[in-house]
């Protein structure tokens, strides 16, 4: 039980970091594709490690299961929503950034 | 784990807070779009981390609707109300 709970926290401080990592990264980046770049890392990464770690300590396997399924509509929409957004950026003729 | 679980929430509260600069200043509207998509991801972290502190299992219900929203509120954005004209007043 002591070694779940462990588990558990390991994975949802790993995952709390790349929420912090995406929004750093989303407030620090220079331009639309880079800030891209943070957000899609805390959304895939970041729900991953969060959704595995309160998946161990789920009370069932229907209610693991349902974690996992938001995990994934998650990914799919964050892959989508990337790509819509830079390529709408693209098309706008915003600038990519250059040193 | 009730405690930890509570925390690392209100840890995204406050991550959720800094992000609310990137909405303020932009300074293009797909980058206030972006910090709002961070929010609904994040959003849906804390949902379901006070879903397993209180054992409310209807809250995770709460969290897919959160997901759901989020992917909606983007697609609209980009097909919808992104405005045409922005490369003149990208200074940043």
């Amino acid at each position: 039980m002591i070694l779940i709970d462990y588990l558990s926290g390991a994975l949802l401080i790993a995952g709390a970091v790349f929420f912090l990592a995406g929004t750093l990264g989303l407030l620090r980046f220079p331009d639309v594709y880079t800030r891209l770049h943070a957000l899609t890392k805390a959304d895939n990464v970041g729900l991953g490690l969060m959704v595995v770690g309160l998946a161990v300590q789920a009370e069932s396997w229907t209610a693991a299961g349902k974690l996992l399924l938001i995990w994934l509509l998650v990914l799919l929409a964050g892959s989508s929503v990337a790509h819509l957004v830079a390529g709408g950026a693209l098309q706008r003729g915003i600038q990519l950034w250059k040193r | 784990m009730q405690t930890f679980n509570l925390a690392l929430a209100l840890f995204l509260l406050l991550n959720l807070g800094a992000g609310m600069w990137r909405v303020f200043c932009g300074p293009t509207a797909a980058d206030r779009m972006l910090a709002a998509q961070l929010f609904g991801t994040t959003a849906v972290a804390v949902v379901l981390l006070l879903a397993q502190a209180y054992g409310n299992p209807a809250l995770r219900d709460v969290a897919l609707v959160f997901a759901l929203l989020a992917a909606v509120t983007a697609v609209a954005f980009v097909r919808r109300a992104w405005p045409d004209q922005e490369a003149g007043h990208d200074s940043d």
